[in-house]
């Protein structure tokens, strides 16, 4: 087993555990927080290609590895705008549950839609 | 051959992975996600991706952490509502099969990788003296892909734009986040006043070294933006109201700059983003000098989030 391998198995773990998180887990924030073990998974996998493609006198392949440091910036945005929703939402409605049953919030959300 | 310190950096990073998913208090999976991204730091080092280690120090382990902890802490009382919408075994069962499935068929992907490796190292290695820069990835960002870095900057300026669109009405135009109290003689104090001028040097330093060695205006920025939360935090200063001009001046100043020297390439070197010869250099140290304010702002508005007290006009 090589390095490649065994950050390879990892990613895809991390892919598959985020993903069940994001399927299971009830609380938006906790999707959120699975959400971005899948994009590290994701992440991981791009960096275990940047290393095979070392060549030149490089250590890894230069152009996934800018991608990667682009798409760790841009879900890091991402998150912020997910738990900005959700907290605004919590202020609004007092829940932050996805569920539809949640008739509390939802009455309450849609008195605030009308009173607008 | 493996090192038992790349083994145990999976080995932890997957355990530490799997306490996120499935422990029931909020807060102790986003503790457990800080560490995890110290890990994942490491696995960076491990695989020779000493820019992207630094990025996901400040930025994935760093203000993604303080972002979800803030966020934990504030939908707390919620937990309990939440718990009992926990799905029946049989979704449980489900959802492991299909997450198993996709790991393991990406999993066998990843051990069939092509032979040899395609990669486009050869070619940035036979171009990047054009760049005037010695740091490959600096030359990919700011040069061979340089609309995928100004595509971010931009997506980054949405991603504010949505944050501040989420602001209630009456708040428009306010300060975000909750006045601060904090008792002077606070240990948090004395670092707010302490560490600023240090890391603010340091910030400025990674910004510059990036050009040759591992380093950048993200990871700069993103130590600008950390100096800059913990003045707020403590109290020192209040986070500025977004209705301020000379926010948001900076905020678009890196962005709107690249693309005016990209439309300046136009006509000057015959593509947009081109540089004409023999400028690369200065036109790639203008952009990130101009990006480096841009970017630490907007990191700091997109975690301290929405305006949520109107500003007292006095």
């Amino acid at each position: 087993m090589n390095v490649f391998q065994l950050f390879g198995l990892t990613a895809a773990v991390l892919v598959g555990l985020g993903l069940y998180g994001l399927i299971v887990n009830p609380q938006p924030l906790r999707k959120v927080l699975a959400f971005n073990l899948t994009g590290n998974g994701v992440f991981l996998i791009c960096a275990v290609i940047a290393h095979r493609g070392a060549a030149a006198g490089m250590s890894g392949d230069p152009v996934p590895q800018a991608l990667l440091i682009t798409a760790i910036v841009v879900s890091f945005a991402a998150s912020a705008l997910a738990v900005g929703l959700m907290l605004r939402r919590f202020e609004e409605t007092g829940t932050n549950s996805l569920s539809a049953g949640s008739d509390a919030g939802s009455g309450q959300a849609r008195a605030n839609v009308e009173s607008r | 051959m493996i090192s038992a310190i790349s083994f145990g950096i999976g080995i932890l990073l997957l355990a530490l992975a799997l306490w996120t998913v499935v422990v029931r208090d909020t807060f102790a999976a986003v503790a457990g996600f800080i560490p995890y991204g110290l890990l994942l730091t490491l696995a960076w080092l491990v695989l020779r991706a000493v820019d992207v280690a630094l990025t996901e120090a400040a930025i994935g382990a760093g203000l993604t952490g303080a972002l979800l902890i803030n966020a934990a802490s504030r939908l707390h009382v919620t937990e309990a509502a939440a718990r009992a919408e926990t799905p029946g075994l049989a979704l449980r069962l489900a959802a492991g099969a299909a997450s198993a499935a996709v790991t393991v068929v990406i999993a066998v992907c990843l051990l069939h990788l092509p032979e040899p490796a395609p990669t486009l190292a050869p070619d940035v290695a036979r171009h990047i003296a054009s760049t005037g820069v010695g740091n490959p990835i600096t030359a990919v960002l700011l040069s061979f892909r340089a609309i995928d870095t100004l595509l971010e900057a931009i997506a980054l300026l949405f991603g504010v734009v949505g944050v501040w669109s989420l602001a209630a009405d009456r708040n428009w135009g306010g300060r975000p986040g909750f006045a601060q109290i904090v008792n002077p003689n606070d240990i948090l104090v004395y670092l707010a006043r302490v560490l600023p001028p240090i890391g603010v040097v340091i910030g400025i330093y990674i910004f510059w070294v990036g050009a040759d060695h591992p380093g950048g205006k993200f990871q700069g920025a993103t130590v600008i933006a950390a100096m800059w939360l913990l003045v707020m935090m403590s109290g020192l200063r209040e986070a500025p109201a977004v209705s301020q001009r000379w926010l948001r001046v900076v905020l678009i100043l890196g962005p709107a700059l690249f693309i005016v020297l990209g439309l300046l390439g136009a006509f000057m070197a015959g593509a947009f983003l081109a540089y004409p010869d023999g400028w690369a250099k200065p036109w790639i140290v203008v952009i990130e000098a101009a990006l480096l304010p841009s970017l630490a702002v907007t990191l700091v508005l997109l975690l301290v989030g929405p305006p949520l007290r109107p500003e007292v006009h006095t």
